[in-house]
């Protein structure tokens, strides 16, 4: 489904290089863990994969679905499926959640060749939606974010995530800021999306929410790079004995990971 | 988004440009009494409107253009105006029905969307289209005559009901009370006049649109809207002109009365051609709009979509005489490219237990400039007196500016003014995050605008609401670069 080749990205502002040859694989119905110490390049791949125009791709590639999307806006990338849930959600103050929700509803089901949805057949749709991340209905009249809590915040972008059903999602760091009671129906919601269709990847600093969502890989970045893939365990290690034991691994090795 | 693109659309967003070829009467450049004189006689008025624009020629003689306002242009020549433009086959005289009118004109209203024909006109609206200087029909005059209601231009009303315009007009705004005002009440032409009888509520909304068309002429609105005792009007006003590359002067004078337990609301959609990117032409709009709670309990409620026009200075205001009168002012006002908006409003707080509210949103984007101005005065005697103020800017890019210039003024203890006010940026981030929910770059701009203009938009007739919305989202179109 999505296929990074030796991805190199630098902020356009100042030039600074953050991913420095990123090579990641993901299949469908998959669900990945990307995993490293802060200023590893975690958050920037999941930007620069939804096409955050503050990067500039120097070298590599991105492949979805066997097509190269570096030349498309990030709305097209939406259109296709790709999704990222936000670490800091903006606020959208105004616009109701409902109104967002339609709008990019619609957009996304109408470059995709499906059929829109009409205000009342979409609350009725959405009605049923919010049930995966217990959502109450009186949120649907609420701004956009504005005004919301962190935790809820986070549960709002799982709560689009699970209302656009796309086939790719970047989670963000979705985990941090939330209590356990939160973390427990936010995880439960993702385990309900992710399915033979859906892929998931969450960008995370702690283990814990992997206690919910089990990943069929977890990878390591340090420093631009994923210098570790492995299976679950790997997590439970890098809570154990931090990331210092994986700075020694020559970038070599990592290039020889597919 | 290629920048080919975006500028295609940025140049390809006023669609209200074009021109209408109309043959124009005769009429010469510049102002003197001589020329007064004459416009009042192209409109067979009588001898006492003659006079009332001779006093204010007088005026205005010694007056100053005013410099105290925060926007920067040439001074018009006001010996190269040309002051009244009436068509050939008008001239001053008054369309008995549609087949006196030039079907060009027509034609022209159609492509605005107004339709003048009978089968085809806006239903539950009466419109009065004026074209330059002259009134070119009133739709359902004759329906709403039925329920007393008297809804038709400025200079038929001076012939048909010559009381009841003697006994207003100028009252609320006196002819020498600024120095447009004083032009203005000099040489105005066409405009609307509306009487709403006592215990009437008017059966459907009024509308005027006006429509600037000759590139040499000004245009001079005068209205005057009076609603007596426990009756109720809503009235809106659409504008729009062509894209010329010399600038073109739109300086009204509008006039509200509200008796006891009346209400006015009036409701402006103002898209006049804005000028080009490089600042080129487009209208300078001076505009002075008041209304008077004359009367006990009255209402008087200004809502202004402020999107077009060069240079904007516009301040509708409320003068609240009558005891528990409320004024309220809601306007959103956006600048793009060059345009620079100076406007706001001014509540006069007279009578006791009177309200006023005061809800502002300043949109600015290219390298325009956006100033709110607004007055709150309180008198002595306007005990329990209360105004909510809310002042909200918002900056779309990094050479826009926004001002805000609140002036309160309180003579009475027992008054409460509130004021509040923020200024917010649209980011990078904000686009991207709903560019990532699947919108493009302007529908997110659009969006967010709409978003934070939503307290004013919802003041507006519903009709208008949805003409607004899209008129917002048009008007920012590439504006984010």
């Amino acid at each position: 489904m999505l296929k990074i080749k030796d991805l190199h990205a630098v902020v356009e502002e100042d030039g600074s290089e953050i991913l420095k040859g990123v090579n990641l694989t993901i299949n469908k119905g998959e669900v990945h863990a990307i995993m490293g110490p802060n200023g590893s390049g975690k958050s920037t791949l999941s930007k620069v994969v939804a096409g955050h125009p503050a990067y500039e791709v120097t070298a590599g590639d991105i492949l979805f679905e066997g097509e190269s999307i570096l030349e498309l806006d990030p709305e097209e990338r939406a259109h296709k499926g790709i999704f990222l849930a936000f670490q800091y959600p903006v606020e959208v103050p105004g616009v109701t959640n409902k109104t967002l929700l339609r709008q990019a509803y619609n957009t996304i089901a109408k470059a995709q060749g499906k059929e829109e949805l009409d205000p009342i057949e979409f609350e009725d749709y959405v009605a049923e939606r919010m049930e995966v991340v217990e959502m109450r209905p009186e949120f649907l009249e609420r701004s956009v974010n504005a005004g919301f809590s962190g935790g809820e915040k986070k549960r709002n972008e799982i709560f689009q995530m699970a209302v656009l059903n796309p086939k790719l999602s970047f989670l963000d760091e979705t985990d941090s800021g939330l209590d356990i009671d939160a973390l427990k129906v936010v995880a439960e919601g993702i385990n309900q999306i992710s399915g033979k269709e859906n892929s998931i990847v969450m960008v995370t600093h702690y283990q814990r929410i992997l206690d919910y969502i089990v990943p069929d890989h977890v990878h390591v970045m340090v420093d631009g790079r994923i210098v570790k893939s492995g299976e679950k365990d790997l997590a439970l290690k890098l809570e154990e004995q931090g990331y210092d034991w994986l700075a020694e691994i020559p970038s070599a090795a990592v290039n020889g990971q597919k | 988004m290629s920048t080919e693109a975006l500028e295609s659309m940025v140049g390809g967003e006023y669609k209200y440009g074009f021109t209408t070829n109309v043959e124009y009467e005769e009429f010469p450049r510049g102002i003197n009494e001589d020329i007064i004189r004459e416009i009042s006689r192209r409109k067979d008025e009588p001898e006492w409107v003659t006079e009332f624009r001779l006093e204010a020629y007088e005026k205005w003689k010694q007056m100053e253009e005013p410099n105290w306002h925060n926007v920067h242009y040439e001074s018009p020549d006001f010996e190269n105006i040309q002051y009244y433009s009436a068509t050939k086959k008008n001239n001053g005289k008054r369309p008995e029905s549609l087949d006196d009118v030039d079907p060009e004109i027509i034609a022209t209203y159609e492509k605005l969307g107004i339709p003048l024909q009978e089968q085809k006109q806006l239903q539950g609206i009466a419109v009065d289209a004026i074209f330059d200087s002259e009134s070119i029909f009133t739709t359902f005059k004759e329906k709403l005559k039925e329920e007393g209601v008297i809804f038709c231009s400025i200079s038929e009303a001076i012939h048909d009901y010559p009381e009841i315009v003697k006994k207003y007009l100028g009252t609320v705004v006196p002819k020498g009370d600024n120095f447009y005002a004083a032009l203005n009440s000099a040489v105005f032409s066409d405009g609307s006049f509306c009487y709403v009888p006592k215990d009437t509520v008017c059966p459907m909304e009024l509308a005027s649109y006006f429509r600037i068309n000759n590139e040499q002429s000004g245009q001079f609105e005068r209205t005057l809207i009076i609603c007596e005792e426990n009756s109720k009007v809503s009235y809106l006003e659409g504008c729009t002109a062509p894209k010329f590359s010399s600038t073109q002067m739109h300086a009204a004078v509008v006039e509200l009365v509200a008796l006891e337990n009346a209400e006015i609301k009036y409701s402006t959609i103002q898209n006049w051609y804005s000028g080009d990117e490089k600042g080129q032409g487009g209208v300078f709009n001076f505009v002075t709009k008041r209304g008077h709670c004359r009367g006990d309990n009255s209402k008087i409620s200004w809502t202004q979509v402020e999107t077009g026009s060069a240079i904007t200075w516009k301040y509708p205001s409320v003068i609240l005489q009558g005891d528990n009168s409320v004024g309220e002012f809601f306007s959103v006002a956006v600048t793009s490219n060059r345009q620079q908006a100076d406007t706001g409003t001014k509540m006069i707080h007279i009578g006791k237990n009177t309200t006023s509210t005061i809800i502002s949103k300043g949109i600015s984007a290219g390298e325009s400039n956006n100033s709110y101005r607004g007055q709150v005065k309180i008198s002595s005697r306007a005990e329990n007196a209360k105004n909510y103020s809310v002042c909200d800017s918002m900056l779309i890019g990094q050479t826009c500016g926004a001002h805000t210039f609140p002036y309160i003024e309180s003579a009475n203890p027992t008054a409460k003014v509130e004021h509040e006010a923020s200024t917010s940026r649209v980011g990078e981030d904000q686009i991207f995050y709903l560019q990532q929910r699947g919108m493009s770059e302007d529908d997110a701009v659009s969006l967010i605008v709409n978003g934070f203009a939503k307290d004013v938009l919802k003041e507006l007739p519903m009709e208008f609401a949805v003409e607004a919305d899209k008129l917002l989202g048009i008007k920012l179109e590439g504006s984010v670069g």
